[in-house]
């Protein structure tokens, strides 16, 4: 029963029974249920998750690396290629990482699982089972931001001590594109539609500004580019790895908390509409 | 007995665009009772349950769970709530007695509950040593049993069953059967869907006939047998040429006369006598049968179409 206490207006009442149909504070029941199946399921999945950007990494940061030399990095440094493109390649694993979860995971569990048609027959509502599932998703792209960060020190390519703070970094870039991804999948009925997900985000990676500057581009596809999602994240990790910070880096981050907010208002929504029709 | 009233409904309707899945209808159940919603597929018994279970929203009518609008409180209404649906979604990513104990963590219980109570589940549901096994390996009888298990975590006072046999061999069912019994007089209420009629005889006690949304009877199965079918039921087969025109022939015999397209029905309070009559007259059917009249008849009666088809 809700404790409902007294001095509140009927549209406080009307507010709170509205909600309280959509969130019971019980997101942690879906991340126990996610780490108790994680341990039950594959390990390769999280693992080629981690190696996809490492092979990256090395085939064209010390690959073509060698023949590339040293590059102008952020405030003008000069810093070796593969110093360049690795914390752009970390922003695409924490990207990567979190779209998985949140996309294919989800589908999955939407369409054939029925996995939370069961869940929300309980005390549950949509916002724990989004919530839940966003932090998994997040949990996943702590793991491999760590993971690759380890690589990136191992590499020598870290130059100041602000780097460790690509970690949480890559957790606001993950939790960007989770709370987006959810929402998204939700619209998905088969299989071909998922794989527009995938035709969106392979040219994200390839022009985000991930393997040269930006400024290769025409003035017009550099807009572009810089409305999408993942040059935020790439711009924002690459400044942090080497400690040069601006007035850009408050708008990269203003941009995820943005893509968060209305990320998660939308995959609420979505859920709502889905189960609760 | 005065029970308390579980679940009351009042011209409960449900409409998708043109489509009016569940038109005006209003019951009420008391605590404990078996109340069952007899009707053929799409009749919107699903639908009724799902507004039950607040996962639908209702178009218009008003619906109280113990006192409880699903729609405003779903949450809290869920807490008592045990849901069997239709198909089963157990979590295949876990194994048996997981999925008790996740399932209970949704509702918010602690461990230090739901650890013995999920060991007490596996009993009730014969599944102790499927404990540990992943619910691929489970047959489709011992799903179901843990689908039923797992919605009792919560010690619900209403259970919600969604066709609980449907698709299950005769001995699987008659072992779900048993055990939804003893819940019944373990004082839950039970809410039941099904498209079989010995089903809804053996389990309810009191049910209602949907047909198109709408309620076509109500009563004990016992008494919706009296109120609408003869004692006994002489059915016949003349081969599907035949059927369709014997009718004139057999006229007189019984109380009434349907005709399916595969056999001819005669509604007779002594069906023996009447099969007499039917040979006297010179006719003879290729296969015979008199039976007690069913929960099956009475929907034939209601609507003039059989329950499955």
């Amino acid at each position: 029963m809700s404790v409902l206490t007294g001095g509140h207006s009927a549209t406080d009442l009307a507010r709170e029974r509205k909600f309280g149909s959509l969130y019971s504070r019980n997101a942690r029941a879906v991340v126990g249920r996610g780490l108790m199946a994680a341990k039950s399921s594959t390990w390769l999945v999280l693992v080629s998750g981690f190696f996809e950007p490492v092979l990256f990494l090395l085939a064209m940061g010390v690959g073509m690396g060698s023949i590339v030399g040293t590059v102008q990095g952020p405030g003008g440094l000069e810093i070796s290629y593969a110093a360049y493109i690795a914390p752009a390649l970390l922003a695409v694993s924490a990207m990567n990482g979190a779209i998985y979860d949140s996309t294919w995971n989800v589908f999955f569990k939407m369409n054939f699982a029925r996995l939370y048609q069961g869940m929300l027959y309980t005390s549950l509502g949509p916002l724990d089972v989004a919530i839940g599932e966003i932090f998994l998703a997040l949990l996943r792209g702590l793991l491999y931001a760590t993971g690759f960060t380890a690589v990136m020190g191992v590499m020598g390519l870290l130059t100041s001590w602000w780097a460790i703070l690509v970690i949480p970094a890559s957790v606001l870039i993950a939790f960007g594109f989770a709370s987006f991804g959810m929402g998204i999948t939700s619209f998905m009925k088969t299989f071909q539609q998922m794989d527009w997900i995938n035709f969106f985000l392979l040219p994200m990676f390839l022009f985000s500004a991930t393997f040269y500057p930006l400024s290769v581009y025409p003035q017009p596809i550099q807009w572009f580019i810089q409305a999408m999602p993942l040059w935020h994240g790439v711009e924002l990790l690459r400044q942090i790895s080497v400690g040069s910070f601006g007035p850009a880096t408050a708008i990269h981050v203003g941009y995820y908390v943005v893509m968060i907010a209305l990320g998660i208002m939308l995959t609420t929504g979505r859920l709502r509409q889905l189960f609760l029709k | 007995m005065n029970r308390p009233t579980v679940i009351s409904a009042r011209s409960l309707t449900k409409a998708y665009g043109d489509l009016t899945a569940v038109d005006n209808i209003s019951f009420d159940v008391p605590a404990g009772e078996s109340f069952g919603l007899l009707g053929p597929n799409g009749a919107g018994k699903s639908t009724t349950m799902k507004m039950i279970g607040g996962v639908s929203q209702r178009t218009s009518g008003s619906l109280s769970i113990m006192g409880l609008d699903p729609e405003t409180h779903g949450p809290e209404v869920r807490a008592h709530l045990g849901v069997v649906p239709q198909q089963d979604n157990l979590d295949e990513e876990l194994r048996v007695r997981e999925n008790l104990i996740v399932y209970g963590r949704y509702f918010g219980l602690p461990l230090r509950y739901l650890r013995p109570k999920a060991d007490e589940l596996l009993e009730f549901a014969q599944l102790t040593d499927k404990a540990n096994s992943k619910v691929d390996a489970l047959s489709g009888g011992m799903k179901r049993r843990l689908t039923i298990a797992r919605s009792l975590i919560n010690e619900p006072r209403i259970l919600l069953l969604d066709e609980p046999t449907t698709g299950l061999d005769p001995q699987a069912r008659h072992i779900l059967w048993d055990r939804l019994f003893r819940l019944k007089e373990s004082g839950v209420t039970l809410i039941l869907t099904t498209h079989y009629m010995d089903e809804a005889e053996q389990l309810c006690d009191r049910l209602i006939v949907v047909d198109k949304g709408r309620i076509m009877a109500e009563g004990s199965p016992a008494s919706l047998i009296r109120e609408h079918s003869s004692r006994e039921v002489l059915e016949l087969r003349f081969g599907s040429e035949r059927n369709a025109t014997i009718g004139v022939e057999l006229e007189g015999i019984g109380e009434r006369l349907e005709t399916l397209p595969d056999r001819v029905l005669i509604y007779a309070h002594d069906g023996e006598s009447a099969l007499e009559q039917v040979t006297a007259r010179g006719l003879r059917p290729m296969t015979s049968l008199v039976r007690r009249s069913s929960l099956e008849d009475v929907f034939l009666r209601l609507t003039g179409r059989s329950l499955v088809d």
